[in-house]
Protein backbone atom coordinates (compact mmCIF):
# COMPACT_ATOMS: atom_id res chain seq x y z
CA UNK A 1 0.00 0.00 0.00
CA UNK A 2 1.42 3.38 -0.90
CA UNK A 3 1.51 6.25 1.49
CA UNK A 4 -1.19 8.07 -0.49
CA UNK A 5 -3.49 5.05 -0.36
CA UNK A 6 -2.86 4.67 3.35
CA UNK A 7 -3.75 8.29 3.90
CA UNK A 8 -7.10 7.89 2.22
CA UNK A 9 -8.16 4.81 4.19
CA UNK A 10 -6.91 5.53 7.70
CA UNK A 11 -6.71 8.23 10.32
CA UNK A 12 -4.08 10.89 10.48
CA UNK A 13 -0.44 9.73 10.60
CA UNK A 14 1.82 11.80 12.82
CA UNK A 15 5.44 11.41 13.85
CA UNK A 16 6.47 10.58 17.39
CA UNK A 17 8.02 13.72 18.95
CA UNK A 18 9.59 11.83 21.86
CA UNK A 19 12.93 10.06 22.21
CA UNK A 20 11.09 6.74 21.76
CA UNK A 21 13.16 5.13 24.48
CA UNK A 22 11.74 2.62 26.90
CA UNK A 23 13.03 3.02 30.45
CA UNK A 24 15.02 0.06 31.73
CA UNK A 25 13.41 -1.64 34.70
CA UNK A 26 15.60 -2.77 37.54
CA UNK A 27 14.63 -5.13 40.29
CA UNK A 28 14.64 -3.49 43.71
CA UNK A 29 16.93 -5.06 46.28
CA UNK A 30 15.16 -6.42 49.29
CA UNK A 31 14.85 -4.04 52.22
CA UNK A 32 17.19 -4.86 55.13
CA UNK A 33 15.46 -5.56 58.44
CA UNK A 34 18.35 -4.08 60.41
CA UNK A 35 21.11 -1.57 59.58
CA UNK A 36 23.55 -2.97 62.18
CA UNK A 37 26.82 -3.87 60.46
CA UNK A 38 25.82 -2.29 57.14
CA UNK A 39 27.59 0.62 55.50
CA UNK A 40 25.26 3.53 54.82
CA UNK A 41 26.25 6.31 52.43
CA UNK A 42 24.88 9.77 53.17
CA UNK A 43 24.89 11.97 50.07
CA UNK A 44 24.72 15.68 50.78
CA UNK A 45 23.47 17.46 47.67
CA UNK A 46 25.18 20.66 48.91
CA UNK A 47 22.12 22.73 49.68
CA UNK A 48 22.21 24.98 52.74
CA UNK A 49 21.60 23.09 56.00
CA UNK A 50 21.50 19.69 54.34
CA UNK A 51 24.55 18.85 56.48
CA UNK A 52 22.59 19.65 59.66
CA UNK A 53 19.98 17.11 58.72
CA UNK A 54 22.57 14.51 57.72
CA UNK A 55 24.60 15.00 60.93
CA UNK A 56 21.54 13.95 62.92
CA UNK A 57 20.80 11.04 60.59
CA UNK A 58 24.42 9.91 60.98
CA UNK A 59 24.10 9.96 64.78
CA UNK A 60 20.97 7.85 64.64
CA UNK A 61 22.50 5.35 62.22
CA UNK A 62 25.68 4.93 64.27
CA UNK A 63 23.49 4.44 67.33
CA UNK A 64 21.93 1.50 65.51
CA UNK A 65 25.27 -0.07 64.70
CA UNK A 66 25.70 1.12 61.11
CA UNK A 67 28.92 2.36 59.58
CA UNK A 68 28.41 5.72 57.86
CA UNK A 69 30.28 7.19 54.87
CA UNK A 70 29.63 10.82 53.90
CA UNK A 71 29.54 12.11 50.32
CA UNK A 72 28.90 15.56 48.97
CA UNK A 73 27.94 16.66 45.45
CA UNK A 74 30.04 19.52 44.00
CA UNK A 75 26.81 21.46 43.30
CA UNK A 76 23.16 20.77 43.98
CA UNK A 77 22.27 21.99 40.47
CA UNK A 78 23.82 19.08 38.60
CA UNK A 79 23.54 15.31 38.84
CA UNK A 80 26.15 13.60 41.03
CA UNK A 81 29.33 12.85 39.04
CA UNK A 82 29.61 9.33 37.67
CA UNK A 83 32.74 8.62 39.73
CA UNK A 84 30.95 9.56 42.94
CA UNK A 85 27.99 7.34 42.12
CA UNK A 86 30.39 4.50 41.40
CA UNK A 87 32.23 5.05 44.68
CA UNK A 88 28.95 4.97 46.61
CA UNK A 89 27.84 1.80 44.83
CA UNK A 90 31.17 0.10 45.53
CA UNK A 91 31.45 1.03 49.21
CA UNK A 92 27.92 1.21 50.58
CA UNK A 93 25.11 -1.24 51.23
CA UNK A 94 22.56 1.58 51.47
CA UNK A 95 22.44 5.24 50.48
CA UNK A 96 20.39 8.16 51.73
CA UNK A 97 20.28 11.27 49.54
CA UNK A 98 19.49 14.41 51.46
CA UNK A 99 17.60 17.38 50.14
CA UNK A 100 17.34 20.63 52.02
CA UNK A 101 15.61 24.07 52.05
CA UNK B 1 15.47 13.48 -10.00
CA UNK B 2 15.70 10.84 -7.26
CA UNK B 3 17.15 7.36 -7.49
CA UNK B 4 13.68 5.81 -7.91
CA UNK B 5 12.55 8.03 -10.77
CA UNK B 6 10.55 6.20 -13.44
CA UNK B 7 12.50 6.11 -16.69
CA UNK B 8 11.17 8.08 -19.61
CA UNK B 9 10.90 6.28 -22.97
CA UNK B 10 13.20 7.37 -25.79
CA UNK B 11 11.85 9.89 -28.27
CA UNK B 12 9.72 12.81 -27.29
CA UNK B 13 7.74 13.00 -24.07
CA UNK B 14 5.05 15.55 -23.37
CA UNK B 15 3.23 16.14 -20.07
CA UNK B 16 -0.18 17.82 -20.25
CA UNK B 17 -3.43 18.30 -18.37
CA UNK B 18 -6.92 19.07 -19.66
CA UNK B 19 -7.37 21.96 -17.24
CA UNK B 20 -4.87 24.10 -19.14
CA UNK B 21 -5.72 26.29 -22.12
CA UNK B 22 -2.21 26.02 -23.57
CA UNK B 23 -2.35 22.20 -23.43
CA UNK B 24 -5.69 22.31 -25.25
CA UNK B 25 -4.21 24.69 -27.80
CA UNK B 26 -1.33 22.33 -28.63
CA UNK B 27 -3.47 19.16 -28.60
CA UNK B 28 -3.99 19.07 -32.39
CA UNK B 29 -0.22 19.19 -32.84
CA UNK B 30 0.36 16.05 -30.79
CA UNK B 31 -1.04 13.76 -33.53
CA UNK B 32 1.24 15.45 -36.09
CA UNK B 33 4.25 14.88 -33.85
CA UNK B 34 3.24 11.27 -33.14
CA UNK B 35 3.07 10.61 -36.89
CA UNK B 36 6.71 11.57 -37.36
CA UNK B 37 8.42 10.41 -34.16
CA UNK B 38 8.03 8.25 -31.10
CA UNK B 39 5.84 10.41 -28.82
CA UNK B 40 4.78 9.46 -25.29
CA UNK B 41 2.07 11.57 -23.71
CA UNK B 42 1.51 11.77 -19.95
CA UNK B 43 -1.71 13.35 -18.79
CA UNK B 44 -2.14 14.57 -15.25
CA UNK B 45 -5.84 15.15 -14.65
CA UNK B 46 -8.13 13.58 -17.25
CA UNK B 47 -7.15 10.19 -18.73
CA UNK B 48 -9.32 10.90 -21.79
CA UNK B 49 -7.23 13.96 -22.63
CA UNK B 50 -5.77 14.38 -25.19
CA UNK B 51 -8.20 12.68 -27.57
CA UNK B 52 -6.03 12.76 -30.68
CA UNK B 53 -3.30 10.43 -29.35
CA UNK B 54 -3.10 7.72 -26.68
CA UNK B 55 -1.89 8.95 -23.29
CA UNK B 56 -0.60 7.48 -20.05
CA UNK B 57 -2.46 8.74 -17.01
CA UNK B 58 0.10 10.01 -14.46
CA UNK B 59 -2.55 9.44 -11.83
CA UNK B 60 -0.30 9.64 -8.76
CA UNK B 61 1.90 12.28 -10.44
CA UNK B 62 4.91 10.01 -10.01
CA UNK B 63 6.35 10.83 -13.43
CA UNK B 64 5.66 14.54 -13.07
CA UNK B 65 7.22 14.67 -9.59
CA UNK B 66 10.34 12.72 -10.39
CA UNK B 67 11.03 14.62 -13.60
CA UNK B 68 10.50 18.03 -12.02
CA UNK B 69 7.62 19.08 -14.22
CA UNK B 70 6.75 22.58 -13.02
CA UNK B 71 4.69 23.67 -16.02
CA UNK B 72 2.37 21.96 -18.49
CA UNK B 73 2.78 21.40 -21.32
CA UNK B 74 6.41 20.31 -20.96
CA UNK B 75 8.07 18.73 -23.99
CA UNK B 76 11.18 16.62 -23.36
CA UNK B 77 13.69 14.96 -25.68
CA UNK B 78 14.92 11.59 -24.39
CA UNK B 79 17.91 9.77 -25.87
CA UNK B 80 19.05 6.42 -24.46
CA UNK B 81 16.90 6.97 -21.38
CA UNK B 82 18.45 10.37 -20.66
CA UNK B 83 16.80 13.75 -20.98
CA UNK B 84 18.73 15.90 -23.46
CA UNK B 85 16.42 18.86 -23.95
CA UNK B 86 13.13 20.32 -22.72
CA UNK B 87 10.80 23.23 -23.25
CA UNK B 88 7.74 24.26 -21.31
CA UNK B 89 4.62 26.17 -22.23
CA UNK B 90 4.23 26.83 -25.93
CA UNK B 91 7.20 28.33 -27.71
CA UNK B 92 6.85 27.73 -31.45
CA UNK B 93 10.57 27.90 -32.09
CA UNK B 94 11.40 25.49 -29.27
CA UNK B 95 8.70 23.00 -30.25
CA UNK B 96 9.84 23.12 -33.88
CA UNK B 97 13.44 22.55 -32.80
CA UNK B 98 12.65 19.61 -30.47
CA UNK B 99 10.28 17.92 -32.93
CA UNK B 100 12.28 18.69 -36.07
CA UNK B 101 8.99 19.78 -37.71
CA UNK B 102 9.81 23.14 -39.26
CA UNK B 103 6.24 24.21 -39.90
CA UNK B 104 4.75 22.98 -36.62
CA UNK B 105 2.09 25.32 -35.23
CA UNK B 106 2.50 28.00 -37.85
CA UNK B 107 -1.09 29.09 -37.23
CA UNK B 108 -0.54 29.39 -33.45
CA UNK B 109 0.86 32.36 -31.57
CA UNK B 110 4.64 32.55 -31.27
CA UNK B 111 4.51 32.00 -27.57
CA UNK B 112 1.95 31.14 -24.93
CA UNK B 113 2.85 30.44 -21.27
CA UNK B 114 1.79 27.13 -19.83
CA UNK B 115 -0.03 26.32 -16.60
CA UNK B 116 1.20 25.04 -13.26
CA UNK B 117 1.86 21.33 -13.10
CA UNK B 118 -0.35 19.45 -10.62
CA UNK B 119 2.86 18.10 -9.07
CA UNK B 120 3.72 21.57 -7.75
CA UNK B 121 0.18 22.37 -6.60
CA UNK B 122 0.62 23.71 -3.04
CA UNK B 123 -2.21 21.43 -1.88
CA UNK B 124 -0.45 18.34 -3.21
CA UNK B 125 3.27 19.02 -3.04
CA UNK B 126 3.81 18.08 0.61
CA UNK B 127 2.09 14.71 0.22
CA UNK B 128 4.05 14.03 -2.97
CA UNK B 129 7.30 14.85 -1.17
CA UNK B 130 6.44 12.27 1.48
CA UNK B 131 5.35 9.69 -1.09
CA UNK B 132 8.27 10.00 -3.48
CA UNK B 133 11.28 11.44 -1.67
CA UNK B 134 13.80 8.88 -0.47
CA UNK B 135 12.40 9.83 2.88
CA UNK B 136 15.02 10.43 5.53
CA UNK B 137 12.48 10.39 8.35
CA UNK B 138 12.90 7.50 10.77
CA UNK B 139 10.68 8.55 13.69
CA UNK B 140 7.92 6.19 14.68
CA UNK B 141 4.73 6.74 12.70
CA UNK B 142 1.73 7.03 14.98
CA UNK B 143 -1.56 6.35 13.23
CA UNK B 144 -4.50 7.99 14.92
CA UNK B 145 -7.89 6.40 14.50
CA UNK B 146 -10.39 8.24 12.35
CA UNK B 147 -12.55 8.55 15.48
CA UNK B 148 -9.81 10.33 17.41
CA UNK B 149 -9.56 14.09 17.62
CA UNK B 150 -5.88 14.63 16.80
CA UNK B 151 -5.52 17.57 19.17
CA UNK B 152 -6.99 15.62 22.08
CA UNK B 153 -4.88 12.60 21.13
CA UNK B 154 -1.65 14.58 21.32
CA UNK B 155 -2.62 16.14 24.62
CA UNK B 156 -3.52 12.70 26.02
CA UNK B 157 -0.10 11.36 25.05
CA UNK B 158 1.58 14.06 27.11
CA UNK B 159 3.23 15.74 24.13
CA UNK B 160 2.02 19.30 24.71
CA UNK B 161 2.79 22.23 26.97
CA UNK B 162 -0.90 22.50 27.81
CA UNK B 163 -1.74 24.46 24.68
CA UNK B 164 -2.82 22.78 21.44
CA UNK B 165 -0.01 21.76 19.09
CA UNK B 166 0.07 21.38 15.31
CA UNK B 167 -0.09 17.66 14.34
CA UNK B 168 3.42 16.72 13.10
CA UNK B 169 2.44 14.89 9.94
CA UNK B 170 5.23 13.60 7.68
CA UNK B 171 4.24 16.29 5.15
CA UNK B 172 4.69 19.10 7.65
CA UNK B 173 7.91 17.66 9.09
CA UNK B 174 9.51 17.28 5.63
CA UNK B 175 8.50 20.84 4.84
CA UNK B 176 10.07 21.95 8.16
CA UNK B 177 13.28 20.06 7.36
CA UNK B 178 13.59 22.13 4.19
CA UNK B 179 14.40 25.04 6.53
CA UNK B 180 17.87 23.69 7.28
CA UNK B 181 20.74 22.29 5.26
CA UNK B 182 21.52 19.84 8.06
CA UNK B 183 20.72 16.17 7.57
CA UNK B 184 17.73 14.89 9.56
CA UNK B 185 19.81 12.39 11.52
CA UNK B 186 22.52 14.89 12.49
CA UNK B 187 22.89 14.86 16.26
CA UNK B 188 22.65 18.44 17.49
CA UNK B 189 23.18 17.81 21.18
CA UNK B 190 22.67 15.41 24.04
CA UNK B 191 19.33 16.46 25.49
CA UNK B 192 18.87 16.56 29.23
CA UNK B 193 17.53 15.29 31.51
CA UNK B 194 17.35 11.85 29.84
CA UNK B 195 20.67 12.46 28.03
CA UNK B 196 19.45 11.23 24.67
CA UNK B 197 20.80 12.10 21.25
CA UNK B 198 18.83 15.02 19.87
CA UNK B 199 18.53 14.86 16.08
CA UNK B 200 17.51 17.54 13.61
CA UNK B 201 14.49 15.37 12.76
CA UNK B 202 13.21 15.32 16.34
CA UNK B 203 13.70 19.08 16.58
CA UNK B 204 11.78 19.53 13.32
CA UNK B 205 8.88 17.46 14.66
CA UNK B 206 8.66 19.58 17.79
CA UNK B 207 9.09 22.78 15.75
CA UNK B 208 6.08 21.79 13.67
CA UNK B 209 4.10 21.18 16.85
CA UNK B 210 5.14 24.59 18.21
CA UNK B 211 3.88 26.32 15.06
CA UNK B 212 7.25 27.30 13.56
CA UNK B 213 7.81 28.13 9.92
CA UNK B 214 10.73 26.28 8.24
CA UNK B 215 12.86 29.43 8.24
CA UNK B 216 12.79 29.46 12.05
CA UNK B 217 14.33 25.99 12.31
CA UNK B 218 18.01 27.08 12.32
CA UNK B 219 17.21 29.40 15.25
CA UNK B 220 15.54 26.58 17.18
CA UNK B 221 18.54 24.32 16.50
CA UNK B 222 21.02 26.98 17.66
CA UNK B 223 19.02 27.65 20.84
CA UNK B 224 18.91 23.93 21.63
CA UNK B 225 22.65 23.61 21.02
CA UNK B 226 23.09 26.41 23.53
CA UNK B 227 20.79 25.11 26.27
CA UNK B 228 22.12 21.53 26.02
CA UNK B 229 25.59 22.56 27.20
CA UNK B 230 27.09 21.89 30.60
CA UNK B 231 27.58 25.66 30.89
CA UNK B 232 23.87 26.41 30.58
CA UNK B 233 22.98 23.32 32.63
CA UNK B 234 19.46 22.65 31.35
CA UNK B 235 19.13 19.73 33.76
CA UNK B 236 19.55 22.08 36.69
CA UNK B 237 17.32 24.74 35.13
CA UNK B 238 14.59 22.12 34.93
CA UNK B 239 15.18 20.57 38.32
CA UNK B 240 15.40 23.77 40.32
CA UNK B 241 12.49 24.90 42.46
CA UNK B 242 13.16 28.45 41.22
CA UNK B 243 10.91 29.88 38.48
CA UNK B 244 13.43 29.97 35.62
CA UNK B 245 13.47 28.69 32.07
CA UNK B 246 15.48 29.39 28.94
CA UNK B 247 15.17 33.02 27.84
CA UNK B 248 16.34 33.37 24.24
CA UNK B 249 17.70 36.66 22.87
CA UNK B 250 18.16 36.71 19.10
CA UNK B 251 20.60 38.93 17.22
CA UNK B 252 21.55 39.58 13.63
CA UNK B 253 19.93 40.56 10.34
CA UNK B 254 18.14 37.20 10.26
CA UNK B 255 15.87 38.35 13.08
CA UNK B 256 14.42 40.89 10.67
CA UNK B 257 14.36 38.45 7.76
CA UNK B 258 12.15 36.03 9.68
CA UNK B 259 10.00 38.84 11.02
CA UNK B 260 10.91 38.74 14.71
CA UNK B 261 9.57 41.43 16.98
CA UNK B 262 12.00 43.69 18.82
CA UNK B 263 9.56 46.57 19.13
CA UNK B 264 6.10 47.04 20.61
CA UNK B 265 5.28 44.13 22.94
CA UNK B 266 8.56 42.38 22.06
CA UNK B 267 8.32 40.15 25.14
CA UNK B 268 4.62 39.48 24.70
CA UNK B 269 2.18 37.71 22.47
CA UNK B 270 1.37 38.23 18.83
CA UNK B 271 4.57 37.52 16.91
CA UNK B 272 4.85 34.07 15.42
CA UNK B 273 8.65 33.79 15.32
CA UNK B 274 9.20 35.09 18.85
CA UNK B 275 6.59 32.81 20.35
CA UNK B 276 7.12 29.61 18.40
CA UNK B 277 10.94 29.50 18.50
CA UNK B 278 10.94 29.57 22.30
CA UNK B 279 8.04 27.14 22.39
CA UNK B 280 9.82 24.70 20.08
CA UNK B 281 12.86 24.70 22.36
CA UNK B 282 10.73 23.91 25.40
CA UNK B 283 8.64 21.26 23.61
CA UNK B 284 11.86 19.57 22.48
CA UNK B 285 13.24 19.53 26.02
CA UNK B 286 9.93 18.12 27.20
CA UNK B 287 9.42 15.48 24.54
CA UNK B 288 12.94 14.44 23.60
CA UNK B 289 14.84 15.35 26.75
CA UNK B 290 12.05 14.12 29.01
CA UNK B 291 11.90 17.26 31.18
CA UNK B 292 8.35 17.53 32.40
CA UNK B 293 6.80 19.56 35.23
CA UNK B 294 6.21 17.46 38.31
CA UNK B 295 8.88 15.01 37.21
CA UNK B 296 12.40 16.44 36.78
CA UNK B 297 10.95 19.96 36.59
CA UNK B 298 10.35 20.80 40.27
CA UNK B 299 9.60 24.53 40.00
CA UNK B 300 7.67 25.90 42.96
CA UNK B 301 5.80 28.41 40.81
CA UNK B 302 7.40 28.37 37.39
CA UNK B 303 6.58 31.31 35.16
CA UNK B 304 4.53 31.82 31.98
CA UNK B 305 7.76 32.35 30.03
CA UNK B 306 8.46 28.64 30.40
CA UNK B 307 6.00 28.12 27.53
CA UNK B 308 8.11 30.46 25.41
CA UNK B 309 10.36 33.42 26.14
CA UNK B 310 12.19 34.59 23.04
CA UNK B 311 12.70 38.02 21.51
CA UNK B 312 15.01 39.92 19.20
CA UNK B 313 17.29 42.79 20.15
CA UNK B 314 16.51 46.06 18.34
CA UNK B 315 20.03 46.43 16.98
CA UNK B 316 19.15 49.19 14.52
CA UNK B 317 17.58 51.41 17.16
CA UNK B 318 20.01 50.69 19.97
CA UNK B 319 22.45 53.31 21.27
CA UNK B 320 24.69 50.42 22.36
CA UNK B 321 26.68 47.72 20.62
CA UNK B 322 24.64 44.53 20.42
CA UNK B 323 24.55 41.81 23.04
CA UNK B 324 25.86 39.27 20.52
CA UNK B 325 28.79 41.52 19.60
CA UNK B 326 29.58 41.92 23.28
CA UNK B 327 29.61 38.14 23.53
CA UNK B 328 32.10 37.67 20.70
CA UNK B 329 29.89 37.28 17.65
CA UNK B 330 30.95 39.14 14.51
CA UNK B 331 28.72 41.97 13.38
CA UNK B 332 26.14 40.81 10.87
CA UNK B 333 26.10 37.20 12.03
CA UNK B 334 22.94 35.65 13.40
CA UNK B 335 23.17 34.39 16.95
CA UNK B 336 21.13 33.33 19.95
CA UNK B 337 21.99 33.91 23.57
CA UNK B 338 20.25 31.75 26.16
CA UNK B 339 19.84 32.80 29.77
CA UNK B 340 18.18 30.96 32.64
CA UNK B 341 15.63 33.57 33.62
CA UNK B 342 12.31 34.22 35.28
CA UNK B 343 9.53 36.49 34.00
CA UNK B 344 10.23 40.14 33.20
CA UNK B 345 9.50 42.96 35.61
CA UNK B 346 9.02 46.61 34.74
CA UNK B 347 11.20 49.51 35.87
CA UNK B 348 9.18 52.73 35.86
CA UNK B 349 11.08 55.99 35.72
CA UNK B 350 9.24 58.76 33.94
CA UNK B 351 11.04 61.66 35.58
CA UNK B 352 14.76 61.02 35.00
CA UNK B 353 16.15 63.46 32.46
CA UNK B 354 19.81 62.49 32.66
CA UNK B 355 21.68 59.24 32.22
CA UNK B 356 22.95 59.65 35.74
CA UNK B 357 19.45 59.87 37.27
CA UNK B 358 18.19 56.93 35.26
CA UNK B 359 21.19 54.80 36.20
CA UNK B 360 20.39 55.37 39.88
CA UNK B 361 16.80 54.25 39.25
CA UNK B 362 17.92 51.12 37.41
CA UNK B 363 20.32 50.23 40.22
CA UNK B 364 17.58 50.61 42.83
CA UNK B 365 15.34 48.20 40.92
CA UNK B 366 18.14 45.78 40.05
CA UNK B 367 18.92 45.51 43.76
CA UNK B 368 15.60 43.68 44.21
CA UNK B 369 16.60 40.78 41.96
CA UNK B 370 15.45 37.75 43.95
CA UNK B 371 16.10 39.52 47.26
CA UNK B 372 17.53 42.95 48.12
CA UNK B 373 19.91 41.33 50.60
CA UNK B 374 21.28 38.62 48.29
CA UNK B 375 24.19 39.68 46.08
CA UNK B 376 26.56 38.39 43.40
CA UNK B 377 24.94 34.95 43.09
CA UNK B 378 22.30 35.93 40.52
CA UNK B 379 22.69 37.56 37.09
CA UNK B 380 20.04 39.60 35.29
CA UNK B 381 19.05 40.76 31.82
CA UNK B 382 18.38 44.50 31.60
CA UNK B 383 16.20 45.40 28.62
CA UNK B 384 16.41 49.14 27.97
CA UNK B 385 13.55 50.67 25.97
CA UNK B 386 13.87 53.34 23.27
CA UNK B 387 12.59 56.08 25.60
CA UNK B 388 15.10 55.18 28.31
CA UNK B 389 17.81 54.47 25.77
CA UNK B 390 17.54 58.02 24.44
CA UNK B 391 18.86 59.40 27.74
CA UNK B 392 22.01 57.29 27.37
CA UNK B 393 22.32 58.13 23.66
CA UNK B 394 22.07 61.88 24.34
CA UNK B 395 25.06 61.74 26.63
CA UNK B 396 26.98 59.24 24.55
CA UNK B 397 27.03 56.48 27.16
CA UNK B 398 28.44 53.21 25.87
CA UNK B 399 27.41 49.72 26.87
CA UNK B 400 30.57 49.33 28.96
CA UNK B 401 30.02 52.67 30.69
CA UNK B 402 26.44 51.86 31.69
CA UNK B 403 27.28 48.38 32.97
CA UNK B 404 30.29 49.67 34.89
CA UNK B 405 28.16 52.36 36.52
CA UNK B 406 25.34 49.93 37.35
CA UNK B 407 27.71 47.56 39.13
CA UNK B 408 29.71 50.35 40.75
CA UNK B 409 26.61 52.03 42.17
CA UNK B 410 25.16 48.73 43.37
CA UNK B 411 27.78 48.35 46.12
CA UNK B 412 26.19 47.95 49.55
CA UNK B 413 27.81 47.74 53.01
CA UNK B 414 27.74 44.18 54.35
CA UNK B 415 26.13 45.32 57.58
CA UNK B 416 22.95 46.10 55.59
CA UNK B 417 23.03 42.73 53.81
CA UNK B 418 24.02 40.36 56.57
CA UNK B 419 21.55 37.82 57.91
CA UNK B 420 19.22 39.46 60.41
CA UNK B 421 19.93 43.03 59.30
CA UNK B 422 16.85 45.22 58.71
CA UNK B 423 14.76 42.68 60.61
CA UNK B 424 15.10 40.18 57.75
CA UNK B 425 16.53 36.72 58.41
CA UNK B 426 17.62 36.22 54.79
CA UNK B 427 20.95 37.71 53.79
CA UNK B 428 24.65 37.11 53.34
CA UNK B 429 26.73 35.09 55.84
CA UNK B 430 27.96 36.91 58.98
CA UNK B 431 31.63 36.79 57.99
CA UNK B 432 30.90 39.27 55.17
CA UNK B 433 29.54 41.93 57.52
CA UNK B 434 32.54 44.21 57.03
CA UNK B 435 32.73 43.86 53.25
CA UNK B 436 31.14 46.22 50.74
CA UNK B 437 29.63 44.15 47.98
CA UNK B 438 28.23 44.79 44.49
CA UNK B 439 24.85 43.35 43.55
CA UNK B 440 26.30 41.63 40.47
CA UNK B 441 29.48 39.77 39.60
CA UNK B 442 31.51 41.07 36.62
CA UNK B 443 29.52 40.16 33.49
CA UNK B 444 26.43 39.57 35.60
CA UNK B 445 24.29 42.11 33.72
CA UNK B 446 23.24 41.22 30.17
CA UNK B 447 22.37 44.59 28.66
CA UNK B 448 20.03 44.51 25.69
CA UNK B 449 17.71 46.90 23.89
CA UNK B 450 14.12 46.29 22.78
CA UNK B 451 10.61 47.64 23.09
CA UNK B 452 8.08 50.00 21.58
CA UNK B 453 8.80 53.63 20.85
CA UNK B 454 6.74 55.02 23.71
CA UNK B 455 7.16 54.31 27.40
CA UNK B 456 9.76 55.47 29.91
CA UNK B 457 10.25 51.94 31.16
CA UNK B 458 12.91 49.30 31.15
CA UNK B 459 12.59 45.63 31.98
CA UNK B 460 14.56 43.27 34.18
CA UNK B 461 14.73 39.49 33.88
CA UNK B 462 16.29 37.92 36.96
CA UNK B 463 18.43 34.84 36.58
CA UNK B 464 19.17 31.67 38.45
CA UNK B 465 22.19 30.60 40.49
CA UNK B 466 25.07 31.72 38.28
CA UNK B 467 28.54 30.40 37.46
CA UNK B 468 29.68 26.78 37.54
CA UNK B 469 27.37 25.94 40.43
CA UNK B 470 24.32 26.88 38.35
CA UNK B 471 24.02 28.31 34.87
CA UNK B 472 25.98 30.72 32.73
CA UNK B 473 24.56 32.36 29.59
CA UNK B 474 25.57 30.70 26.32
CA UNK B 475 25.74 32.30 22.86
CA UNK B 476 25.70 30.30 19.64
CA UNK B 477 25.86 31.29 15.98
CA UNK B 478 22.74 30.38 14.00
CA UNK B 479 23.68 28.02 11.17
CA UNK B 480 21.94 27.32 7.91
Amino acid sequence: MTYLQAMSSAGLIILDPTNESIPATRQLVSRPTDVAGLTVGLLDISKPRGNVFLDRVEELLIGRGAKVLRFSKPTFTKPAPVDMRHEIAMNCNLVIEALAD
Amino acid sequence: MTSHAPKLPDGLVVVVKRDCATCQMVEPLLALIAASTNLTVYTQDDPTFPESVPAIHDSDLRVSWHHSIDTVPTLITVVNGQETDRTFGWSRADWQRLTGLDDLGEDLPVMRPGCGSMSVDPDRVDALRVAFTDTPIISRHVELSTAEDEFEAMYARGWTDGLPVIPPTPERVLRMLAGTTRAPQDVVAIAPPDLVELTVEKIAINAVMAGCLPEYLPWVIAALEAVCTDTFNMHGVLATTMPVGPVIICNGPGTRAIGMNSGINALGQGNRANNTIGRAVQLTIRNVGGGRPGEVDRATHGNPGKISFCFAEDELGSPFTSLATERGIALGQNAVTVFAGEGPRCVVDQLARTADELTNSLVACLQTVHHPKLVIGFDAILIVSPDHGRLFAQEGWTREQLITQLIERSHTPGEQLVRGARGIAEGIPPHLRDATLPKFRPGGILLTFAGGGAGLFSSIVAGWANSAIGSDPVTRVVGS
